[in-house]
């Protein structure tokens, strides 16, 4: 079963209007992506830590997806120390292991956590229709709502077809080994799953029809920006602001 | 109220699946539909509304012909069809707006829509699932939830495509209930000869892409066997 971990709403995060969420998240987002000083990067670590802690996420949930991420990230630790031109910092059995690397890999490691955990404690706990029609109404196009409300809403039923595929193959004594029969089982299983997904699209089109689908979706829910969204969008601009004097300020000096 | 007149059709590649069908529907007919898999039964109702065109023959509904894409349009309006499987009529995030969708679509007011999907919801005892997420109902109150979004729309006539299928005894019976105390004409597919006796009072069967109108059938009932059978007992009517 997918499961959505972080869709709670149980927080003083969570009474924030969805879209200056959004907004608040991408902004944070936008600045620590360019920050490059130590300083800035670890504050802004700080500031993501600290809307973690807000939110009251289970924090073992956040360390798996945190793990996952990461290990992406050692990819690069591996890889652009070794690459990267530049004066060596060491050697390592003789192979120069250049600085430049070395700092560009820790900046990536602070600033992909701090976006991430900010992404997990703002957005990730956003019911997903909610965020859809959030989304709407800071004006993305509306195709790429209905695309994304439409695909949240069939994801589950084309699991549970993936499911029933996989047990139908199972009772006939289908185990997976490294053969060109799984192989090709595992192939007709992924053709069919494509198969029963266009069919159903089919069939989803034609009820649209019958209802009478003019090509517009209408949303009943209301958005209201009350005083707590106004002073908690406030404290990240001014949490922005700070980071990107503190990023200027050291080079300045 | 429908018409149909000599009808085909076939599926490209296909041998033909309705073959000079004739059917009509009046004014609060309740007519049970029984035929073998395959045999054109929901075909027949994706013709009458539209989405299949029929190779030959002529469709007539609420005394107009219904030919261009422009006379199917005011003929959905007018008819609800109850898929087979709740999950294809379901798509919009939470089940107000589900339900709501109909009626905004047919240029009602947001107020007016959700007065509308409310009431609607109320009657079928869906209060309280506004705002469920749509995936995550159970089959039987898919069902309902689904049933909701065609009578949403207020139509004069239903097409329930299989409504009973996988549901269990509650949720069939609330399904009795609710669709006996509709003032609507309908027609109904089903295979549950129970369901059908039930809530139609006309049966016809489907056989070689034709319905057997000629050969009315009628159902009897059976005798059955289960646990405790051998005391004085009654079933329901």
């Amino acid at each position: 079963m997918i499961r959505e971990a972080f869709s709670e709403e149980n927080s003083v995060l969570c009474r924030l209007d969805p879209g200056v969420r959004i907004v608040m998240a991408s902004a944070y987002s936008c600045a620590a992506a360019v920050l490059k000083q130590f300083s800035a990067l670890s504050a802004a670590l700080v500031i993501a830590v600290i809307l973690l802690a807000i939110s009251g996420q289970n924090i073992r949930v956040v360390a798996k997806r945190l793990i996952a991420v990461n290990s992406l990230i050692a990819l690069f630790w591996v890889l652009l120390p070794l690459t990267y031109p530049g004066d060596a910092l060491f050697y390592l059995w003789s192979l120069p292991i250049s600085r430049a690397g070395v700092i560009l890999s820790a900046q990536m490691t602070l600033k992909s956590n701090a976006i991430l955990l900010v992404f997990i404690a703002m957005i990730a706990p956003i019911p997903f229709n909610t965020l859809g029609y959030a989304l709407e109404r800071l004006r993305v196009p509306r195709k790429l709502v209905y695309l994304l409300l439409m695909t949240y809403r069939y994801i589950f039923v084309i699991e549970e077809e993936y499911h029933k595929l996989i047990r139908a193959a199972k009772i006939r004594g289908f185990s997976p080994k490294t053969n060109l029969h799984t192989y090709r089982t595992v192939a007709w299983l992924v053709g069919m799953l494509f198969v029963r997904a266009s069919k159903r699209a089919g069939r989803v089109y034609q009820a649209m029809i019958c209802r009478g689908f003019k090509g517009r979706f209408y949303s009943l829910q209301r958005f209201e920006i009350s005083r707590i969204d106004r002073f908690s969008a406030l404290l990240m601009g001014i949490a922005i602001v700070a980071l990107t004097m503190l990023e200027w300020g050291v080079r300045w000096s | 109220m429908i018409r149909l007149e000599d009808i085909s059709f076939a599926y490209p590649g296909s041998p033909k699946i309705l073959d000079g069908l004739d059917f009509e529907l009046h004014q609060g007919d309740r007519i049970g539909l029984l035929g073998h898999n395959g045999s054109g039964k929901t075909t027949m109702f994706h013709i009458i509304m539209g989405l299949l065109k029929p190779d030959s023959g002529k469709i007539e509904i609420f005394g107009k012909p219904a030919v261009s894409e422009k006379d199917f349009t005011l003929v959905r309006q007018r008819i609800g069809l109850l898929f087979q499987d709740a999950d294809d009529q379901l798509f919009c995030p939470t089940v107000l707006e589900d339900v709501a969708f109909g009626p905004l679509n047919l240029g009602k007011s947001e107020e007016e829509a959700v007065e509308i999907a409310r009431k609607t919801l109320d009657r079928l005892g869906l209060s309280g699932f506004e705002n469920r997420i749509t995936c995550k109902l159970s089959g039987g109150e898919k069902r309902l939830a689904a049933l909701a979004t065609v009578l949403a729309m207020e139509p004069s006539v239903l097409l329930l495509d299989e409504p009973s299928a996988g549901l269990d005894r509650n949720t069939k019976e609330k399904l009795v209930a609710v669709l006996s105390e509709l003032d609507l004409s309908y027609i109904l597919i089903s295979h549950e000869s129970d369901f059908l006796s039930d809530i139609a009072t006309t049966i016809y069967a489907m056989e070689d892409g034709k319905i057997l109108t000629d050969k009315e059938l009628h159902l009897h009932r059976h005798i059955h066997a289960h646990p405790l059978g051998t005391h004085p007992h009654s079933h329901k009517p």
